[in-house]
């Protein structure tokens, strides 16, 4: 059973990805990879890790693929998607590069002995809870989850630098005149 | 096939992750860049995962919840600089950024 | 914690029960969008000193919304030339499928649920922040810019919305510890008053703080249902209909039952999560089944909810995201904050 829910689960998230990176248009990437995180989150169910998967849906899913998808849509791709055709050679290149990637990876699987230090797989039904997961982080990952939280933040202060749009308003012949002006 | 083991895991990780290298160096728009970088997050992802299960011992997710946290930040921020980017240059790709090319 | 299976009289796994109990879930959510849609038009009718349909099937046309149906069944299925054809047949299925899973983890009875998962409560936010890429794909299909503009509406309320509706449902989850729907539902039997009355009830649990958060999911819950006063994501008089103004036929039919079904799943969530569910209000009411309590309590909430969109004018985009940012957040933190101290201290 779980054999089985592995191997389609592994294919549809490697089918998904292939096509993310091969599709012209890039919405069509965005629903792909939409499709691929349900089922790497699938994978997380049969790892044991619920909550994961679930924050994985809601965070990737939910959240980061809708920024994506407001974007494309929002500067509507369709009409500026000018990706040159033509160049075989830096695309044969990045292709063979992948390759090497994969190969090293394989051999240092290959060679390296599993076994030895993995070994118990868990059991226990409460090992990716909520309540398991909350009393590690809250308590001797305080300082990581934290600085995870100042990051954001960060981060939500530096979108709206770049994004911020001077406004300015002025009357003239009592018609109201708005002019948007970009400040990054 | 007998039992899934960890190798199967880790093996799904890296031909996922590999597909994700393959995007960033065949690409040339912005936002599929964008997204090959998410997939290899997520293969590192699953690979934690993947250990943590296999090792009975819960910090690997904890990594991989640092890690959604650290991808959600950095999709909004670069995000942001792509259309930054369209706004001044009308394009995202990223052949047409090469302002610091001397 | 043990599940309902009736099926153990005949030693079948409750697998089984759960492909049955989807089905009736299936059955349950289409007669209840027929019977919603027949309410809503007779609360507007009311509303608007009308009478509503009289005519169809006799006693005040209670047949008109079938007949409604079977007309979006038989219509033509029209395609705009320009969609995105694969991308337009797709976007209603995983609307409806959006909504539909969240009902796996209502309970309707004690122990009466489809599966009952230990990060129940967290699932539901999961499934139902995946709606929001349907109604995307919807919009962006239809190659139409009110359809368009409908979405990207529609997704900013919704993700906006989803942060006020999970704090204010994170106070429950607190006073449980757990996300598990069942738990939740039994932690409400009893309190610090006489165990099995209403007043053990979440919402009555802490006043005020309880009864604020119910208040802040439930309107929250209006946005991201996206009715009225939030329905400008749909808004007749400027965008036509929002993102399925191109919908036609069957395809629309599902959008139509995705609304209603969500509209009961919202209700369903607030009821099992602050006003005990399955749970009778008093004991000496048990002898009442949990399913009726449910429903009874779920149908008063979706009842209120109609009467307000009757009611209430629609808001503007900006203050729709004012109310939002700047009202319904600071007030569901505070609220988190102060519950989460007095569970600390009450732990101590």
């Amino acid at each position: 059973m779980i054999k089985i829910a592995f191997i389609i689960l592994s294919l549809i998230s490697i089918f998904s990805a292939l096509m993310v990176i091969s599709r012209k248009n890039p919405v069509a990437s965005v629903l792909w990879l939409v499709f691929h995180f349900f089922g790497i989150a699938g994978l997380y169910v049969l790892l044991g890790a619920h909550f994961l998967a679930a924050v994985q849906i809601i965070v990737y899913a939910g959240a980061i693929m809708v920024l994506f998808l407001f974007v494309v849509m929002m500067l509507n791709l369709n009409l500026v998607n000018n990706e040159k055709r033509g160049k075989i050679i830096g695309k044969s290149i990045g292709a063979v590069v992948s390759g090497l990637v994969l190969v090293l990876f394989t051999y240092s699987i290959r060679t390296t002995k599993w076994n030895e230090l993995f070994f118990n797989q868990v059991t226990d039904q409460e090992w990716g809870t909520a309540v398991k997961l909350g009393s590690l982080l809250f308590s001797n990952w305080l300082v990581p989850f934290q600085i995870v939280g100042i990051l954001l933040f960060a981060a939500v202060i530096g979108v709206v630098a770049l994004m911020k749009r001077k406004i300015t308003r002025k009357v003239e012949n009592g018609i109201v005149i708005t002019q948007e002006e970009d400040v990054a | 096939m007998s039992e899934i083991t960890i190798h199967h895991y880790i093996a799904l990780s890296a031909i996922i992750f590999s597909i994700g290298v393959a995007g960033v160096l065949t690409r040339k728009n912005a936002i599929i860049l964008f997204m090959s970088i998410e997939l290899m997050l997520n293969s590192s992802n699953l690979a934690l995962i993947a250990f943590a299960s296999f090792m009975s011992n819960p910090v690997g997710q904890i990594f991989a919840l640092f890690v959604i946290a650290v991808a959600a930040a950095e999709v909004g921020v670069g995000l942001a600089i792509i259309v930054t980017v369209y706004r001044n240059r009308n394009s995202i790709n990223i052949d047409d950024v090469h302002l610091m090319k001397g | 914690m043990s599940q309902f299976n009736p099926l153990e009289a005949f030693n079948l796994p409750i697998v089984y029960w759960q492909i049955i109990w989807a089905g009736i879930i299936v059955a349950f959510v289409t007669v209840f969008a027929l019977f919603a849609v027949y309410l809503e038009r007779k609360i507007s009718a009311y509303a608007q000193d009308r009478m509503g349909p009289m005519e169809t099937g006799g006693w005040q046309g209670w047949a008109q919304t079938i007949a409604d149906a079977l007309k979006l069944l038989l219509k033509e299925d029209i395609i705009p030339e320009l969609a995105d054809r694969r991308l337009f047949k797709l976007a209603p299925y995983i609307v409806f499928a959006g909504s539909l899973g969240v009902m796996a983890v209502i309970p309707f009875g004690v122990n009466l649920i489809g599966t009952d998962l230990n990060i129940g409560l967290y699932f539901i936010l999961a499934l139902s922040s995946t709606v929001v890429i349907g109604i995307l794909m919807a919009g962006w299909a239809s190659n139409n810019k009110w359809a368009l503009y409908g979405a990207m509406r529609s997704a900013a309320q919704m993700v906006s919305y989803e942060i006020p509706i999970g704090l204010s449902l994170m106070l429950p989850v607190l006073l449980t510890g757990s996300l598990s729907m069942i738990d939740i539902t039994n932690a409400q039997k009893s309190g610090i008053l006489a165990d099995g009355y209403f007043w053990n009830w979440y919402i009555f649990r802490v006043p005020p703080f309880t009864l604020i958060a119910f208040i802040l999911y439930f309107w929250a819950s209006l946005a991201e249902t996206n009715r009225t006063p939030f329905d400008i994501p749909e808004a007749e008089s400027e965008l036509v209909s929002g993102y399925h103004t191109e919908y036609t036929g069957i395809r629309f039919a599902m959008f139509f039952l995705a609304e209603y079904a969500n509209m009961f799943i919202v209700a369903a969530i607030a009821s099992v999560v602050f006003l005990g569910g399955p749970l009778a209000p008093a004991p000496w009411l048990n002898w009442i089944p949990g399913p009726i309590w449910m429903l009874l309590k779920s149908l008063v909430l979706v009842f209120i909810q109609m009467w307000l969109r009757w009611t209430l004018p629609r808001v503007r985009v900006d203050q729709l995201m004012h109310i939002c940012w700047k009202i319904f957040l600071p007030l569901a933190l505070v609220n988190f904050i102060v519950i989460a101290t007095l569970v600390v201290l009450w732990q101590k």
